[in-house]
């Protein structure tokens, strides 16, 4: 797609502050760096399956740094689907647990090597665990927001998913429910809309030009942007979540990303050069107005794949889990409920 | 004497008041309805929900991931089907998280044939529910049960399935729930809502009391000793039904109601088939792969050598569906001759 010209004339300083656009380039790097070291794991043997989001740091890094981060009803709720590495990295965490879950060691602290990569869980940031099933997310998401609805303060509930999974009837129970006449909910329904299913092209499936028209219908607030642009998607995110923070009604924000990998492992997880690299992107606008220079950059770059490579060796001794294991955690073996 | 679905409903009357209840929701579950079978007629919590099953069981979850404790209906088990793979989610989100999430939520769904429901209001779903671990699983059979193990379900961390038979909503029990009024009329002078406009109604509710049923434990319904029978929802009346015809003929059934499914009193089976050596599992869902098999795989794999008789399933037949008329689904699912027949037949084995 067209890349939009950043507001004012060409020469004009960009919309966010230099520091955050370096602290925004440091952690795209850091997490496309980390999704390259996963697929690397997968060919080398370290996992028996990769799937991730490289392609989508534009979108996903502002994403994390605009979370409210916490447990409980007074922070964001927090319903991904397996593309979300970046906002993940984005708020704070340590890019060793990721590539445990690659491993599935029993010291990965999302499924205690139950389940694949990019299968986050993390209950004392509010994030669900994240499912292979496609959609269930956006069905699941209406609960958590129904509480904070009922709760008041400013938590919301934020849902992420793809476009060829807006098929499925979840997406359209999630746009049900988020606007039922006065019990309209605080929930900020994300699609990243990479073009593909897996092989099939959306434009082979799905009718509506704009995923997010769809919401209109519903009387839900919605915008299409470029999720490649790493300074307008933080501008409209935070406007989103600024809205629905406040007014606790629904919002659909549908981003055009990139998908740099391919679906998954299963189908190669080689990079693909017809898409668009949002790095390139956001390096283009610190190189042009002087915020970092190229070799502040690359070393940027090395800093990140230098620190995952350590990690993986570190990650590759820890232990495996127990067959005994499989029958932890059926049930609640925690305290109270 | 309170009806089942008066039981359920001051079950979940006390579930609000004390245990923490904060939302009873599905299709015309709130008011003015109530619920078709009347099961949340004037309850504080109830609302209405859209008629999207995959959005109540997908609010359920994310109600209970939010701290708060739903119970969820599905207004006929036969229309939860849509909404499987959230149920195998809900039942795995602890295992699947390594322990980090629990799911306190019930959802309840009425079960079974017997009202001439035809094909989509006759459907069981205990055999079915049983392949979903991670959940819990009851089937009461009667107003008591039905309340002390709602009291049960809602105190408990993890999803359970509450599964009441359909036939069974309007059946009277023998005992009084804690605090009930003896006389039932009174109660539903109490409790049920006027035929009518019920815009300004309001419920009195009685001041009952906790008494709850444990997840996992049977109830021996009557002692015997010729052979054990081992029942669950509708199929535990009419057992006591057919195990009266036959007593009449010398045979002395030990009724056992299992109540749980999931997780199942096996104690109480096999104490009593240790003391009679037979036995015949009773229930309406399909006969393959039925929750019975796996019982008598279990009986017979550790009870091999007290057996007197191979033990028998009764249960319902292998069919897409059960038909409208009533010799069709009198063809379809266990009756009261068939029990007997069956008790007589495993009274009459030899070694």
């Amino acid at each position: 797609m067209s890349r939009p010209k950043l507001a004012g004339a060409a020469n004009s300083r960009p919309a966010l502050a230099p520091e955050l656009l370096v602290e925004m380039h440091d952690l795209m790097v850091k997490a496309r760096a980390l999704e390259e070291r996963l697929i690397q794991m997968y060919k080398q043997g370290d996992g028996f399956f990769w799937i991730g989001g490289p392609g989508e740091e534009a979108f996903n890094v502002p994403l994390g740094l605009l979370i409210k981060k916490g447990r409980g009803l007074d922070y964001d709720y927090l319903h991904f689907h397996y593309r979300n590495s970046a906002t993940l990295i984005a708020m704070g965490e340590d890019p060793a647990n990721p590539m445990r879950q690659m491993k599935n060691t029993a010291t990965d602290p999302y499924s205690g090597g139950r389940n694949f990569a990019g299968h986050f869980s993390k209950r004392e940031w509010n994030l669900a665990p994240v499912t292979s099933p496609i959609a269930v997310q956006y069905a699941i998401a209406i609960g958590t927001a129904y509480a904070q609805k009922r709760h008041g303060g400013d938590g919301i509930t934020i849902v992420t998913g793809g476009d060829a999974g807006t098929a499925e009837g979840d997406f359209a129970t999630c746009l049900v429910w988020s606007s039922r006449p006065g019990n309209e909910l605080p929930i900020l329904i994300i699609v990243t809309h990479n073009k593909w299913g897996i092989s099939t092209h959306y434009s082979t499936q799905q009718g509506p030009k704009n995923i997010a028209d769809r919401a209109t219908a519903f009387g839900i607030k919605n915008k299409t942007i470029d999720g490649n642009d790493a300074i307008t998607s933080y501008l409209e995110i935070k406007a989103a979540m600024d809205y629905v923070r406040k007014e606790r009604k629904p919002f659909l924000l549908e981003a055009h990303v990139s998908r740099l990998y391919g679906h998954s492992s299963a189908d190669g997880a080689n990079r693909r050069p017809e898409e668009e690299d949002c790095i390139v992107r956001i390096e283009e606008v610190l190189l042009e107005h002087g915020i970092m220079t190229r070799e502040q950059m690359d070393a940027v770059h090395e800093k990140w794949q230098k620190e995952m490579a350590e990690l993986h060796r570190k990650v590759r001794e820890e232990p495996q889990p127990n067959p005994e294991d499989v029958w932890k955690h059926i049930y609640w073996e925690g305290e109270g409920s | 004497m309170a009806n089942m679905a008066q039981a359920i409903r001051l079950a979940l009357h006390y579930g609000e008041e004390y245990l923490g209840v904060t939302d009873i929701f599905g299709e015309d579950v709130g008011p003015p309805l109530g619920g078709v079978f009347t099961a949340t007629q004037g309850l504080r919590t109830a609302w209405n929900s859209p008629l999207d099953e995959r959005g109540i069981i997908g609010m359920a979850i994310g109600l209970a991931m939010a701290g708060q404790r739903p119970v969820a209906e599905i207004q006929f088990a036969d229309y939860i089907y849509n909404t499987i793979d959230l149920l195998k989610l809900a039942g795995n989100t602890c295992w699947s998280s390594n322990g980090q999430w629990n799911l306190p939520m019930v959802v309840m769904t009425p079960v079974g044939a017997g009202i001439r429901g035809s094909i989509y209001h006759s459907h069981s779903f205990d055999a079915m529910m049983s392949h979903i671990p991670g959940w819990k699983i009851v089937m009461p059979a009667t107003p008591l049960d039905a309340y002390g193990l709602m009291l049960s379900a809602i105190k408990d961390p993890n999803p359970v399935m509450y599964l009441p038979p359909k036939a069974l909503m309007r059946h009277r029990g023998e005992e009084l729930i804690p605090g009930e009024p003896e006389d039932p009329r009174e109660l539903s002078k109490m409790i049920d809502a006027p035929v009518g406009d019920r815009s300004n109604w309001k419920p009195t509710w009685p001041q009952v009391e906790e008494y709850v049923v444990p997840i996992g434990k049977a109830k021996v319904v009557r002692p015997g000793s010729h052979l054990t029978v081992v029942a669950w929802g509708r199929c535990v009346p009419l057992s006591v039904q057919a195990a009266r015809m036959v007593e009449a003929e010398g045979i002395d059934v030990e009724l056992i109601d299992l109540r749980s499914i999931w997780p199942y009193d096996w104690e109480a089976i096999r104490a009593s088939v240790e003391k009679t050596g037979k036995v015949m599992f009773v229930n309406e869902d399909t006969e393959v792969t039925n929750f019975g098999e796996h019982l008598i795989r279990r009986t017979v794999e550790e009870l091999f050598y007290v057996l007197l008789a191979p033990p028998k399933l009764v249960a319902g037949k292998h069919l897409p569906g059960i038909g409208l008329a009533d010799a069709l689904e009198r063809a379809s699912v266990p009756q009261v001759e068939d029990i007997a027949e069956a008790m007589r037949a495993l009274a009459r084995a030899e070694p």
